[in-house]
């Protein structure tokens, strides 16, 4: 979902204006955009309901409220009186917390995940672009190659392989999209790489790495922003196809997947609420990660409106 | 362009020959194996079952005589788990219900979202087109694991229109619930992908030009924006259909059709080797030939672009 | 709960044969005779040599027909067997066979079974389930599947046609209880050797069975047709039988509310809401499976557990009450053995742990743990393991904060099904979830499993409880036996014993003929009928 044209354009765009900050200008039209401008408020009432939502918990995320207990459809109702504001699960644990603490794990999967694309891609391309020659041809067949891997496939061999784990699932949901991002970055580099600056920098001896990290990567800011941005909610969104399968995280950790499952399978025994609000947290907080993602590509490519 | 095509299918046999490597050793370094059973099987029947299957061989030559199997005989070998059945006959009952329900898909997908992406850019900031954005956002981010029990929910329960799952060949309404499922996020998608192209088409100077010349708007959208805005929604197809296939679990599971989506993670949960190497295989050999036809596609729709 | 079980002699002896199939006064047939079940899964295998599971079993019961059937109580009555005798010493069986036909219309006869068998034990066949004849006791059946000796020496043979002996290697006296398994299903010789593996689909398939198979399309459904051949066909009402497979429950009752299937199984808390919506249609069945957390008592184990004192607080620590009424509420029933307490002449032993209370039951478990060094101050803190699956994360959430209070940390491990197989059969765990079915109304399918030699995973070892069973196999009177051996496990606690199956479904009240009262739920299509409504 996230378009290779767009991002080409918007890397073209960020290396053309080398020399005279975009960011101002960026700044100022995302701030006049309406949609970003709700989607940065919402993720950050979300991240703030992560961060603190424990405090206002009556519950922890584990323990059985026996009270409620074998009568969920009729006492384990959203209620302010027991402090299940979000009602409870089938077993009776306090979906507030539960929610909670999934926030924290889908958020987690997604910016780390997205975070791993997009570092493993950014020095992929560059090392590609930049070492040149037959590297880079190796380098890039090898992205063609990958390109054609089914990779719901390889992911779930992995997680059947190694178990499940936290870190299994970010690494295994970063490395699916690391791609698209090694190519933008290369040709990126491939561009960069006979400019002045860059040649005047190879001259007084400064070492490849070096040039890369300061000279090469701060181009693509903004594309790496974007993309990750965009990519924050696929990854939330794969977690949950991970999670339905149950090969997600571990109880009584629990994530947005994890939870949405759990309440579409008891949709119709009324009790609506252990589908709704996790529901709710996950469409919003994609809404949010979208409409910033959009917003931060307009902004900082204004040829596309 | 024949050398392109030629050069890119060359690539695709190494590139399915690691892949093969790659799944075979991934899964049979996973704990377990495909006769691993509650009742743990007396050595004898256990060492009667990995001859007949020949699991006692060394692995290179395992793969080797899977690999010598499909080149020669286009044999994928036996189901582990379905004994009576070959991987061949799994496949072929299998993947004709996924690519019949997946094409569909795929179709109403395309349809529906680059009609609604256009409506959309060309109603651009009035309250339809707010509605186009706000649904296909929605419908995007809906999981489909809860869009296939409600859509039985509903469908089957309340209103008694469709049957509730099962597949059949020759009779549509089966399908429906299927296609729905599987095409909403990506119809939603391509909307999206088609509305903020459009825009950017609908700006450019040639539509202007036509504009200005008095050119109906009708024909302006048909014939001059439509072709270029398209290539975007194009490059986005090819990893589309794919993925549909793969996300043709959930539909499988939900509305038991049948399709390889869960015969392929069933497989891997069952350590069914054969079948999920048969099925890996398919879905490779599927994602580099979209990949290739999306390549051509393109440069057709886009004649400045030459291979 | 309605009262399930009556004295089981009382039901034999007023059990009907079990073809008899009449609608009940006032109750008229309908006129479509069609029977609509819910499997879980796909069908693996249509074999007898090669099915494995429940489900399969389900259907070859239908297609095939053994030597015995089980009636609607689960005692054994006359299948293809119309008469048997038994040798003095307990070692020969001689079966007379009716005259059935095959559903290509050759006769059934004894040469079909003695192929069958000594397919199931052949090497070439590879039979995941030769271990069956083994538990038979079937002469040289060990020693067949070895490759030791050729499959023809199996202690069976066709005397003529009509006559089939069978030759034990010891006295065996649950042989006859095992001859309804689907493993012991005759199949047409001549048909699988000239199909090889493909003969088995539909089209193919040749059965002796009251019902031929019409069609399967794997993981989505298989019809049964009526089988003209059969030799009771005339007592046969239902015209066609299909099991749809559904692989959500949850939805599979839905579509059951839609009036897409006859039965199906109700997902775990929704029997209280579905027996009240629906009386006459929720119905909870005892089933002879029993649900256990087992500790890891080998070398590789924890060496806490070695200590039975902790074992038994474990034990007394997990409220089962909560477990059965809260949170799988469908007339489950909490184990306090490993024996299901609807087996035929259970004895529940003298286990204290049953007639205690709760708190006093908690209390206790404090106490010993505190002996045993253990306490919310110095904490013990465990593994368990459990395969995914949505019950088990229930009961093992709940295990969790059971054990909590007492000073034990939990430390959840949800692994997939093949993975948690493996680590307990290489005693790769701390406690692992376990559950075992008996195989026939029998207590020693159950207690074989802690035999130093048997299935055992947590290889716990008692000579004692060795002895016991060893003795049991010959004694006439088991019944003291097994109770001593039950005494035992609730002495030395080598499992948590959680609670006992009940099977509860959702089934259309004008289905007749379910058998309620079989503990192995096995059930015979020719059985039922379907009433007008």
């Amino acid at each position: 979902m996230i378009e290779p044209q767009k991002m080409q354009a918007l890397a073209d765009r960020m290396a053309e204006v080398r020399g005279r900050s975009p960011w101002a200008d960026a700044r100022r039209r995302f701030l006049r955009n309406r949609a970003a401008m709700a989607g940065m408020a919402i993720l950050i009432l979300v991240a703030l309901f992560a961060a603190f939502g424990d405090r206002i918990a009556v519950w922890s995320n584990e323990e059985l409220d026996f009270s409620v207990m074998g009568q969920i459809a009729t006492l384990g109702a959203p209620s302010l009186d027991n402090g299940h504001y979000f009602g409870t699960d089938d077993l009776g644990r306090d979906l507030f917390a539960r929610t909670v603490q999934g926030t924290q794990v889908s958020l987690l999967v997604g910016i780390v995940g997205a975070g791993i694309a997009v570092i493993v891609g950014t020095i992929y391309g560059a090392v590609a672009g930049y070492a040149g020659g037959r590297t880079d041809q190796v380098m890039m067949r090898a992205v063609d190659i990958l390109m054609s891997v089914p990779y719901m496939f390889v992911l779930i061999l992995l997680l059947v392989m190694f178990g499940r784990s936290m870190s299994m699932l970010f690494l295994g949901i970063g490395l699916i999209s690391w791609l698209d991002m090694s190519r933008i970055v290369r040709g990126q580099t491939l561009s960069l790489k006979h400019r002045e600056f860059i040649e005047a920098a190879r001259a007084t001896g400064v070492p490849a790495w070096r040039i890369i990290a300061r000279h090469i990567v701060p181009n693509l800011l903004g594309v790496v922003a974007v993309y990750a941005t965009l990519l924050v909610p696929l990854m939330i969104l794969t977690e949950s196809f991970i999670s339905f399968l149950g090969l997600g995280v571990q109880e009584p950790l629990t994530s947005w997947g994890a939870l949405i499952s759990e309440g579409a399978g008891t949709m119709g025994y009324g009790t609506l609420w252990q589908l709704v609000f996790p529901l709710f947290f996950f469409v919003v907080t994609l809404f949010g990660f979208f409409f910033v993602g959009d917003g931060l590509r307009d902004a900082l490519d204004p040829k596309d409106r | 362009m024949a050398m392109f095509i030629l050069r890119r299918l060359a690539v695709a046999i190494p590139t399915l020959l690691a892949l093969i490597v790659l799944s075979f050793l991934l899964m049979h370094m996973a704990p377990g194996g495909p006769f691993t059973q509650e009742r743990a099987l007396p050595p004898q029947v256990l060492a009667n079952l990995n001859a007949k299957y020949g699991l006692d061989d060394p692995l290179w030559r395992q793969i080797w005589n899977y690999v010598h199997g499909i080149v020669v005989h286009f044999d994928f070998g036996p189901s582990f788990v379905y004994p009576d059945r070959t991987v061949n006959q799994l496949i072929a009952a299998g993947f004709p219900v996924t690519l019949t329900y997946g094409t569909l898909a795929f179709a109403a997908a395309v349809i529906v979202g680059v009609t609604l992406g256009t409506i959309a850019a060309i109603r651009h900031n009035t309250w339809l087109d707010y509605l186009a954005v706000g649904v296909s956002i929605g419908a995007q981010v809906l999981p489909n694991f809860v869009m296939a029990p409600l859509l039985v929910l509903v469908l089957t329960l309340w209103m008694g229109w469709l049957p509730g799952g099962g597949w059949s060949f020759s009779d549509p309404s089966f399908w429906i619930m299927p296609v729905i499922a599987l095409s909403t996020s990506y119809m939603a998608s391509i909307a999206r992908i088609t509305r903020s192209s459009m825009l950017e088409v609908l700006g450019g100077n040639h539509i202007r030009t036509a504009r200005a010349k008095g050119m109906p708007e009708r024909r302006v959208i048909l014939r001059h924006a439509l072709r270029p805005a398209m290539l975007p929604v194009i490059s986005y197809l090819g990893p589309v259909f794919v993925s549909m296939i793969t996300g043709s679990v959930v539909i499988d599971i939900y509305f038991s059709t049948g399709g390889i989506g869960k015969a392929f993670v069933d497989s891997a949960l069952n350590r069914d080797y054969a079948v999920m190497m048969g099925v890996t295989i398919l879905v490779g050999a599927l994602t580099i030939l979209f990949n290739l036809l999306v390549d051509i596609l393109y440069a057709w729709i886009d004649p400045r672009i030459r291979y | 709960m309605t009262k399930l079980f009556a004295p089981t002699a009382l039901i034999v002896a007023l059990s009907l044969p079990a073809h008899a199939v009449q609608p009940a006064e006032g109750e008229t047939l309908a006129d479509s005779q069609t029977y609509t079940y819910w499997l879980l899964d796909a069908i693996k295998s249509l074999d007898p040599a090669k099915n494995t599971d429940v489900e399969g079993s389900d259907v070859l019961r239908q297609l095939f027909e053994g030597l015995m059937n089980e009636d609607a109580t689960g005692a054994m009555v006359p299948g293809v067997a119309e008469t048997h005798q038994e040798s003095e010493d307990g070692l020969t069986y001689t079966f007379t066979l009716r005259d059935a036909k095959w559903s290509n219309g050759d006769p059934v006869t004894a040469g079909d079974f003695v192929y069958a068998w000594r397919r199931v034990v052949n090497p070439d066949t590879a039979s995941e389930y030769a271990w069956f004849l083994e538990l038979m006791n079937v002469a040289n059946a060990t020693r067949i599947i070895a490759g030791e000796l050729p499959p023809d020496q199996l202690g069976v043979r066709a005397i003529d046609d009509r006559t089939l002996e069978v030759t034990l290697s010891t006295r065996t006296p649950y042989f006859l209880k095992t001859l309804s398994h689907a493993t012991t299903f005759p199949v047409p010789q001549a048909v699988v050797e000239r199909l090889g593996d493909a003969w088995t689909q539909p089209g193919n398939l040749v059965g002796n069975g009251a019902f031929v198979l019409e069609s399967h399309n794997l993981g989505v459904d298989i019809t049964l047709a009526k089988n003209p051949e059969y030799w009771d066909a005339a007592n046969v009402a239902l015209d066609t039988v299909r099991g749809v497979t559904v692989n959500d429950n949850n939805v599979a009752l839905t579509r059951y509310l839609a009036g897409e299937l006859d039965r199906v199984q109700i997902p775990a808390g929704q029997y209280p809401r579905l027996s009240q919506d629906y009386p006459d249609q929720a119905v909870s069945i005892p089933y002879a499976c029993s649900y256990a957390y087992v500790f890891n008592l080998s070398d590789k184990g924890p060496e806490a557990l070695k200590d039975v004192r902790v074992r038994q607080a474990l034990s007394l620590g997990l409220n089962r009450d909560i477990i059965v009424d809260q949170v799988l509420q469908g007339g489950q029933k909490p184990a306090y053995s490993w024996t299901h307490w609807a087996i035929e002449g259970f004895q529940s032993p003298d286990a204290d742990i049953a007639g205690m209370t709760q708190p006093e039951r908690t209390e206790k478990a404090a106490a010993l743990l505190a002996e045993a060094g253990y306490g919310p101050d110095s904490p013990l803190a465990l593994t368990l393991q459990y395969n995914t699956d949505e019950n088990h994360k229930k009961l093992a959430i709940a295990a969790q904060q059971f054990w909590k209070p007492l000073g034990v940390n939990i430390t959840l491990n949800n692994v997939e099904w093949k993975v948690h197989t493996d680590r307990m059969q290489s005693q790769d765990f701390d406690m692992a979830r376990y559950a075992w079915c008996a195989d026939y109304n029998e207590a020693s399918p159950f207690l074989d499993w802690f035999r130093t030699d048997g299935y055992n995973s947590g290889k716990w070892s008692n000579a004692e409880y060795d002895a016991l069973m060893a003795h049991s196999k010959t004694a006439p009177d088991t019944a003291p036996l097994y109770k001593r051996a039950e005494e035992i496990l609730a002495e030395e606690v080598p499992a948590v014993f959680v609670y006992h199956y009940a099977k509860v479904d959702m089934l259309n009240p004008a289905i007749k003929g379910i058998p309620t009262q079989n503990v192995t739920n096995s059930w015979y299509a020719k059985g039922l009928y379907r009433i007008a409504e």
